[in-house]
This record gives C-alpha cells, sequence and structure tokens, in this order.
C-alpha cells in the first residue's frame, strides 16, 4: 500500500528526514514511533501529498505521490497533527463540505456522514460550532473527516493525543476495526498504544529509521536485556550469594541486591542475550542450600526497547530495508 | 462539478460568517448612500449638465468607499488559511488547485456583486421619483456596470494574488491596497507630471481606470477597457494558481 524509497526532506538545508525508506502492506495497522522533531509529521506530510520530497520516491497504492497526486489523494484519509478545521463551521456543515470534496452527493453523502459521526461518537454535537468544541472533540471531527469517502489508506497523526481515557479506548478499538479492511499509519508517542493497535513498529529518530518490526521483534533485535528476579533466603554465614550468581553462565551482570545474610534478599540478574539462566539460578540453589521463594524473568517493554534504540545512536540497530 | 460547487458555497460562508463581511457591506452602504445624497442634493439645487449616473459613479466619495474593499474582501482567501493550517486539508483533498482558485475568486466575485445592490435601487428609485432618466441611454447604464464587473474582477484577482503570497491576512491588505491605488493612479500621472507629451498622456489615460468610468457612464463603451481587465484577470487568476502549485514543488 505504501512503499517509499530513500526519502528525504529539507527545510532551508536542515535535514528533517534523511533517506527513509519502507513498506506498508495492504491490511497493515503501522505505528510510526519517534521523539518529538524526529521526522514522523514530516514524512505523513510528504505521504499525504502536502510536502513535496526532496528526493526519494513515495507511492501510494501503486500511484506516485508527487506526479499522481490526485489518485493518491482520491485513496487516502489524513488527519493532520493539530486538526486544522475551520473554527466558524458547524459539524453537520463541515462534514457535509468535506463529503461533497470527496464527490460524495445526495443520499450517498448523507449516510457517510452519518456513519462518520457515529464511528467518531459524535452523534449529539451535530449542530454546534467546531470552534466552540472541547479539543478532543476536535480531534474526533478531524477523524470522522479522514473516515467520510472510506479510504484504502488512512494516515493519522497522533490520533488520540487530547482524547480522555475512554474515547482513546474507543478510538484504538476503531482503529483496530478499520484495519481489517483499510490500512492505516498513524504515529503516536503513547508506547502502550502501538502495542494495543499496531501490527508493526517503524521507530524513527533523527530522521531515519532506527528500527522496525512487530514489538517482539523489535525487543529481539534491541538486544535488550532480558531480568531475572529472583527472592531467596540463603543460610547465615553463606559465602558472598550476588557473586555466585554473578558467576554463573549465562548471567550477564547482577544488578540489585537488598538485606543481608540470613534474610530475604532480592537480586536483580541481567541475562545475556537469548539466555535464560533460571535452571542454573535453581541449581545453585538447592546446592547451597538457599529457600527459594522467586525466580521470575521479566521481557523487556517496548518502552525500555525504545529508549534503548533511541540512544544506542543513529540507526545502529538495524539497517536493513 | 460537485466538489467545485462544495469550494465555492464554502468561501461564500466563511465570508459571511466573518464580522469583516458584514463591516465592509454596511461601511459600503453607508458611505455610496452619501454618495448619491450628496448627488441629488446638488441635482435639486439647478440643472447639473451631467446624469446620475455620471455623476454617482465619478465622485472622490465614490472611489475612496470602493478602492478599500477589494483588498478587504480578498485578504483572507489564501493568508487565512496558510495561517490557520486549514490549508493541508484542503491541499491533501481530491481537488484540483484551479478549482481552489477558481471557486475561490467566484465566491468572492459573489458576495462583491451584493455590493451593488442598494446602487441599482437607488438608481430605480431616483426615476421613479423623478420621472428623469438616470443615464442618458441603457448603454450607459449597462456599459457602467459591466465596467465595474470587469474592473472589480481585475481587483480582486491582484488581492487574491497578494494574499496567496502570505500567511498574515494584514501583509495581504496592505501589498494589495498599495497595488491597487498604485494601478488607480497611475492614470492620473498624465495630470501629475508636467511636460509630459500629449501620445504619452493618451496612453496612461488608456490605463486610467477613473478615465474608463468617465466614458462609460457617459455612454462611450470601449472594448479596449474590457479585454484590459479581462485579460489581467485571467493573467492574475494564473499567477496565483502558479504561486499555489510552487507550494507542491518546492522541495
Ligand atoms: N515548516 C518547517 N520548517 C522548518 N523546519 C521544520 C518545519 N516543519 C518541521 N521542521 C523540522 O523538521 C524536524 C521534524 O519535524 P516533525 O514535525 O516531522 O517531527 P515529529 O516527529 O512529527 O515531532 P513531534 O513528535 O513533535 O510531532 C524538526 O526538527 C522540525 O523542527
Ligand atoms: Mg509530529
Amino acid at each position: 500500500m505504501i512503499e517509499v524509497e530513500q526519502l528525504t526532506k529539507e527545510y532551508a538545508g536542515q535535514a528533517a528526514v534523511r533517506g527513509v525508506s519502507f513498506k506498508v502492506g495492504r491490511g497493515e495497522i503501522v505505528g510510526f514511533l519517534g521523539p518529538n522533531g524526529a521526522g514522523k509529521s514530516t514524512t505523513m506530510r510528504i505521504l499525504a501529498c502536502y510536502l513535496p520530497a526532496t528526493s526519494g520516491r513515495a507511492r501510494v497504492a501503486g500511484f506516485d505521490v508527487f506526479e499522481q497526486s490526485l489518485e493518491v489523494r482520491r485513496r487516502l484519509g489524513y488527519l493532520p497533527e493539530n486538526v486544522p478545521i475551520p473554527a466558524e463551521l458547524r459539524v453537520d456543515e463541515y462534514l457535509s463540505y468535506r463529503a461533497a470534496l470527496r464527490g460524495l452527493s445526495g443520499n450517498r453523502a448523507r449516510a457517510r456522514v452519518a456513519a462518520a459521526k457515529e464511528q467518531c461518537a459524535l452523534g449529539d454535537v451535530g449542530r454546534r460550532i467546531i470552534g466552540q468544541l472541547s479539543k478532543g472533540y476536535r480531534q474526533r471531527v478531524g477523524l470522522a473527516d479522514a473516515l467520510l469517502h472510506e479510504p484504502d489508506l488512512l494516515i493519522l497523526d497522533e490520533p488520540t493525543i487530547g482524547l480522555d481515557p475512554e474515547q482513546i479506548a474507543q478510538v484504538r478499538d476503531l482503529i483496530r476495526s478499520l484495519g481489517e479492511r483499510h490500512t492505516v499509519l498513524l504515529s503516536t508517542h503513547i508506547l502502550p498504544e502501538v502495542e494495543a493497535v499496531c501490527s508493526r513498529v517503524i521507530i524513527i529518530h533523527r530522521g531515519r529509521i532506527a528500527a522496525q518490526g512487530t514489538p517482539a521483534e523489535l525487543t529481539e533485535q534491541a538486544h535488550a536485556a532480558t531480568h531475572i528476579r529472583i527472592e531467596a533466603k540463603p543460610p547465615a554465614g553463606a559465602v558472598d550469594a550476588a557473586a555466585l550468581l554473578a558467576a554463573l553462565p549465562g548471567v550477564e551482570a547482577v544488578e540489585r541486591v537488598t538485606g543481608g545474610a540470613g534474610e530475604w534478599r532480592h537480586f536483580e540478574l541481567r541475562a545475556a542475550a537469548g539466555m535464560d539462566p533460571r535452571e542454573e539460578v535453581f541449581r545453585l540453589a538447592s546446592a547451597r542450600g538457599w529457600t527459594l521463594r522467586e525466580v521470575s524473568r521479566r521481557q523487556p517493554s517496548l518502552e525500555e526497547v525504545f529508549v534503548r534504540i533511541i540512544h544506542s545512536g543513529e540507526g545502529e540497530v538495524n539497517r536493513e530495508s | 462539478m460537485r466538489p467545485f460547487l462544495a469550494l465555492i458555497e464554502r468561501e461564500l460562508k466563511a465570508l459571511f460568517y466573518s464580522p469583516v463581511a458584514y463591516v465592509v457591506l454596511g461601511a459600503f452602504f453607508l458611505l455610496t448612500g452619501l454618495n448619491f445624497y450628496s448627488v441629488v442634493s446638488a441635482f435639486s439645487r439647478g440643472p447639473a449638465g451631467v446624469t446620475l449616473v455620471e455623476a454617482y459613479f465619478n465622485t472622490i466619495v465614490f472611489w475612496f468607499a470602493l478602492l478599500p474593499v477589494f483588498p478587504l474582501l480578498t485578504m483572507r482567501l489564501y493568508a487565512e488559511e496558510f495561517r490557520l493550517g486549514t490549508w493541508e486539508l484542503l491541499q491533501t483533498a481530491p481537488v484540483r488547485d484551479w478549482q481552489i482558485v477558481l471557486a475561490k475568486f467566484l465566491g468572492v466575485f459573489c458576495f462583491y456583486l451584493l455590493l451593488w445592490i442598494p446602487t441599482t435601487l437607488y438608481f430605480a428609485v431616483f426615476q421613479w421619483v423623478t420621472r428623469e432618466d438616470a443615464a442618458q441611454a441603457l448603454g450607459a447604464y449597462g456599459g457602467s456596470f459591466l465596467l465595474i464587473l470587469l474592473m472589480g474582477a481585475f481587483f480582486l484577482s491582484l488581492g487574491a494574488l497578494c494574499s496567496a503570497l502570505t500567511s498574515s491576512q494584514i501583509v495581504a491588505w496592505v501589498t494589495s491596497f498599495a497595488v491597487i491605488v498604485a494601478v488607480f493612479f497611475t492614470g492620473f500621472l498624465g495630470y501629475v507630471v508636467p511636460n509630459i507629451s500629449q501620445n504619452l498622456r493618451d496612453i496612461v489615460a488608456y490605463f486610467s481606470t477613473a478615465e474608463h468610468m468617465y466614458e462609460f457612464t457617459r455612454g462611450l463603451i470601449d472594448t479596449r477597457p474590457l479585454v484590459y481587465y479581462l485579460s489581467l484577470t485571467v493573467l492574475l487568476q494564473f499567477l496565483t494558481f502558479l504561486v499555489l502549485q510552487s507550494r507542491r514543488w518546492r522541495r
């Protein structure tokens, strides 16, 4: 659905996007993730035919965003950052106008406006003036607008920003259900959101793709450490338990220790990449006569993966594609 | 066609939902009313030797009332959309740039037509009350309004172009007003500059809007000014289109 090759965008000589390439297949829900100023909105604006790229190519549904922009725009629903919609119109007025711009008319237009309002829970604000709506409602009007013509591709720049928790949940459900028939590219800062709705994540940092894949793949790619948490009571007078643990195969480091000899102690181990030292821990404990209360493994969260990728420098983790 | 009509409707709504439109209508009606009153009261003091249409369209008050209206109507056309970012949603909708340019122009032109409703009423009332003709012939009537329309189209196009070049309405107003006033006063160069040759004076007069108005209200309808305004309107619309296109091309 989207093919981007070596996309670069410079603003007055300053590169905002540098040689970005990725693909999004039909029916995928892809999340764009990255810190402020990473170039997410810039990339989305290029894909939405609003900004021309400095170099590189982008195609949507097989059409070039620059040369066949009208074809692309017909197939596209776009929610820009900050939702710039005219303040003086009423919600119904605005949505019918936008439907008309997409060439919908008569009953079909009315039906689509009603359906989009329903999807975005806008039923009771149709007569309200947009400028007087709260931010969350304006956001929903923008979203309804993007859905009006049932586009093949939805590009949503921070779709849940400013919504209340209930609405966030509803919009996520909506996006998930849209994913059954549409392709969705969304940007967000909210990591749980990505895990909740996206089938794939593209992490972009300083205008470059730092990593991409499913959340699980990313965890692996990032070599983010698995942590082992142990709660044990070594017998009084035992030799240094932490040193013994650190010497186990597959353990990279003992990161945190609490308590002293003869009482319940917590240890936190960082496992070497791809290793699971829990069995070793158990054998050590039984050999030394420790009482064990907990041996658990904690997978790194996407948060940690994200932070790790961002701080590992520019695009070192993944250079494929 | 449907998207195009929607664009025009949206433009008219944007005008009517803004206070600027009402202030402009109110001020223009007031000033042209005053103009009408002063012309008619001059008539009542004795035979004037000119017709009402001639007198009405050629006063200083008339031009003072009319010239600032063009930039006031056009300043928000593009500048406001750029400033508010609504341009982004318009540019990513499946409409062509020439449709936007034409729709914006037609929207503001429709509004411009409204400005002339009171004037036609004044003339009708005058004829009804005094049982005199307001103009020498039907041609002077039609000619005057034809000129109003074409000159309006030209000045509105100038304003639209200035608006497309900035994201500040104030800047758009100032630049378009300056250009409009400059164009208007070019026609008076012949009277201002000393020792100007007669030939040059005649050439300058060809471009003088005030001169055109003077001729047309007397029923001397010349096709050259009509062609002049029409072709400049087309040229300016095209330039506006190019300015918008360049936003898409600028890498
Ligand atoms: N119109 C512009 N002119 C100049 N520089 C710009 C412009 N728009 C964006 N930039 C710069 O381009 C870079 C990328 O901006 P972009 O808006 O794409 O970031 P983002 O990933 O969307 O960030 P955020 O999470 O804050 O929305 C930033 O450094 C920004 O300052
Ligand atoms: Mg952004």
